[in-house]
C-alpha cells in the first residue's frame, strides 16, 4: 500500500528546491545568518521528506549508504586539510591565509555597515562547504540505518 | 518586562528536566528529560550576553551599530550539535534493547545477555 | 506517600537556592565585555567577513569546531555500528 499520487508528485517537485535552498544557506555563511551546520540540517530534512513519501526499498536504489558514508568522510578530511594548508605558507595551524590577498575569496571588506560581497572572507567559505557536506551525509545516514533496523523484523 | 524573566525560566526548566531524569522508568521519557536539560543550559548561555537595545552582530545592512556579544552564540552552536549526537545514540540503544528484551522498562532489563 | 513528601521538600530547597542565585544576575548589561569589544572592533579587517558569529566560530575559535565535528562523526559511526551482522546471521544490513 503506497502513498497517493499527489503526495509522491509533491515530494518529487519539492526535493530539488530544498537541496538548492540548503546549499544557498551554506554558501552565504559569511554574509547572512547561517553557515555549515544549519545548511546541512536543512538538506537532511529534504531527505526525510523523500523517505516518507516513498517506501524504504524504492529510496535505497538511488540514495545508497556507500555514497553517503563517503560524503561524511570527505567532509571531515576537507575540514582538517583546510587547516593544515596554512603550514605551506609558513604560519600556524588554522590560520586564515587567504584573507585580504588578491587570490580566491580575497577581497578586503570596507569598514562599517555595507551590503556584502561574495568574494570576501578567505578560508571561511571553504570550511563552510566541508562542514555542510559532512552534516548532510551524517544526518541522512542515521535516518536510513534506523529504518533498516526496523525493516528486517518481518512486518 | 526585562526584569530577570529568562533566568527564572532557566531555573524552572532545570528542575523539570532533573525530576524527569531521576523519577521515570521508561527510556524514551528519560531521553526527553535529557533534552529539556540541554535546552535549559543553552538558554542560560544565550541570555548572559544580551545588551539592551542591541541587534544581531552582522554588518550586512544592520539597523544600528550597537550589537550583542558574539562569543556565547558560538558556544551554543557547539552545544546544540552535541545534543543531537547524544539523542541519536540513545535512540539506537533503545531500538536494540527493545529487540532483545521485548520491553523498554529499565526495571526489567537487569542481566547481560550473550 | 512518604516518597512524595521527600521529593517535594527537596525540590523546594533546590528551587529556593537556584532562585536566590538567579536574582543576582542583571539581564541587559553584561559585566565583562573586553574580549567581545575587541572582536567587534577588529573583526572586519582581520578576517574580512561581515558575519561576526561565523568569524568567531571558524576563525578565532576554530579548534573548538574541530572537536565538535569529531564528536558528531564518532556518534554517527557508533549509531551505525549497532545495526550490523550478528553471529547467527539473524539480521544483516543491505548490500
Amino acid at each position: 500500500m503506497r502513498m497517493s499520487r499527489i503526495v509522491r508528485i509533491g515530494a518529487d517537485i519539492l526535493y530539488p528546491a530544498i537541496v538548492i535552498f540548503g546549499l544557498y544557506i551554506v554558501a552565504h555563511g559569511h554574509l547572512t545568518p547561517g553557515g555549515g551546520f544549519q545548511g546541512g540540517a536543512v538538506i537532511a530534512t529534504g531527505g526525510a521528506l523523500v523517505i516518507v513519501a516513498y517506501s524504504y526499498k524504492e529510496v535505497t536504489e538511488w540514495l545508497t549508504k556507500k555514497v553517503l558514508m563517503g560524503q561524511e568522510v570527505i567532509g571531515l578530511l576537507g575540514f582538517i586539510g583546510a587547516g593544515l594548508l596554512a603550514f605551506a605558507v609558513g604560519q600556524v595551524f588554522f590560520f586564515n591565509f587567504l584573507a585580504n590577498t588578491g587570490s580566491l575569496f580575497g577581497m578586503p571588506v570596507p569598514y562599517g555597515i555595507n551590503p556584502g560581497e561574495l568574494n570576501t572572507a578567505g578560508v571561511i567559505p571553504v570550511m563552510n562547504f566541508a562542514v555542510g557536506i559532512e552534516v548532510w551525509g551524517g544526518l541522512t545516514i542515521v535516518i536510513l540505518y534506523m529504518l533498516s533496523g526496523l525493516e528486517k523484523e518481518g512486518t | 518586562m526585562l526584569w530577570n524573566l529568562p533566568f527564572i525560566t532557566v531555573v524552572i526548566l532545570t528542575l523539570i528536566g532533573l525530576v524527569t531524569v531521576l523519577l521515570k522508568k521508561n527510556i524514551i521519557k528519560i531521553l526527553l528529560g535529557i533534552n529539556i536539560l540541554n535546552s535549559a543550559v543553552n538558554l542560560f548561555l544565550i541570555s548572559l550576553g544580551y545588551r539592551e537595545g542591541g541587534v544581531a552582530p552582522i554588518f550586512t545592512l544592520a539597523p544600528s551599530e550597537l550589537m550583542v556579544l558574539p562569543t556565547p552564540q558560538a558556544l551554543v552552536l557547539t552545544s546544540i550539535v552535541i545534543g543531537v549526537a547524544t539523542s541519536a545514540l540513545i535512540l539506537s540503544f533503545a531500538m536494540i534493547l527493545q529487540k532483545k528484551y521485548g520491553t523498554v522498562d529499565i526495571d526489567k532489563i537487569r542481566r547481560l545477555q550473550g | 506517600m512518604k516518597k512524595l513528601l521527600v521529593v517535594g521538600v527537596s525540590l523546594l530547597i533546590l528551587a529556593g537556592f537556584f532562585g536566590m542565585m538567579a536574582m543576582t544576575f542583571s539581564f541587559g548589561s553584561p559585566m565583562i565585555t573586553d574580549m567581545d569589544d575587541y572582536f567587534l572592533r577588529h573583526g572586519q579587517e582581520q578576517t574580512a567577513s561581515n558575519n561576526e558569529c561565523t568569524a568567531v566560530v571558524f576563525d578565532y575559535r576554530g579548534f573548538d569546531t574541530l572537536g565538535e565535528s569529531t564528536v558528531l562523526f564518532c556518534a554517527i559511526i557508533g549509531a551505525s555500528l549497532i545495526f550490523r551482522k550478528m553471529q547467527g546471521g539473524e539480521e544483516h544490513e543491505d548490500e
